[in-house]
């Protein structure tokens, strides 16, 4: 048998070489989707640092749905809407799709009503947040976990 | 670019709050996806969405690649004035379609 030491191709090469490429496959299959770290993130991106606490954000959303391509989702925030107590805006985000915004509205007090409804797309089972921006500055959130029989986005055509 | 279709009640009393839905014909193209040779499709999606009353603005969405296609949007406002509401949409070739609807308040 040749000596392994003096042979081009040695067993650790080709072990680290395994290695190397597995680990950039891991690494493309996860580019594709948004982690929740990515979904904290956007959430800071938008909103900042402050405080976000659960309540008063109603996220209806189907919890079991067959079609990740079009999911009916609606948002509702209680609040007076008055024009010194109002809902600014109501952000939602995912944690697994390629990016982890779904969707920012703009509202004042002239909405009458803190709710607005949309239809959107989920690449996978995951948590949907939506947290709602005050006129006084607080920040209120609700999750909902969505489990999705068929993904949306990776399909090919 | 596309076709639109919006209700809004033709009459309201002033003050009541009322309820609009809106939905634009759109393939949202979320850049992720791919043809038969292999080509990635380019992102192509509304990204802006714009609701004025008389003028002035009463709603703002702000979409991203999470909508489905058609986007489907519904709010609410207050009914204040007789007037028109003015819908714009603009996607990320920068077309813009726009679409208006009258309102009676009594």
């Amino acid at each position: 048998m040749a000596d392994e030491s003096a042979s081009p191709v040695t067993r650790r090469a080709v072990l680290a070489g395994v290695a190397s490429v597995t680990g950039f496959a891991t690494l493309l299959v996860r580019r594709a989707e948004a982690t929740p770290e990515m979904m904290r993130a956007a959430i800071h991106r938008l909103i900042g640092e402050q405080p976000v606490r659960k309540g008063k954000v109603t996220l209806d959303i189907p919890p079991l749905v067959e079609n990740g391509n079009t999911i009916a989702m609606s948002v509702a925030v209680e609040s007076p809407m008055t024009a010194t107590n109002y809902v600014k805006a109501i952000h939602v985000f995912n944690e697994k799709n390629p990016q982890p915004d779904i969707i920012s509205v703009h509202l004042g007090p002239r909405a009458g009503k803190a709710a607005f409804s949309t239809r959107i797309r989920l690449a996978d089972s995951q948590n949907v947040v939506a947290i709602a921006e005050m006129s006084d500055g607080s920040l209120w959130s609700d999750t909902v976990e969505v489990i999705v029989t068929i993904a949306a986005c990776l399909e090919y055509n | 670019m596309a076709r639109t279709l919006i209700n809004v009640p033709p009459k309201a009393k002033r003050g009541q709050t009322i309820e609009i839905k809106t939905l634009i014909s759109h393939v949202m193209e979320t850049g992720y996806r791919r043809n038969e040779t292999g080509v990635a499709i380019p992102r192509d999606i509304i990204n802006l969405f714009v609701c004025t009353y008389n003028g002035t603005e009463i709603f703002r969405a702000d979409l991203h690649q999470a909508i489905a296609a058609n986007p489907f949007i519904t709010f609410f406002t207050v009914a204040t004035e007789s007037g028109t509401l003015e819908f714009r949409w603009t996607d990320d070739n920068g077309q813009v379609e726009t679409a208006s609807a009258k309102i009676t308040v009594e």
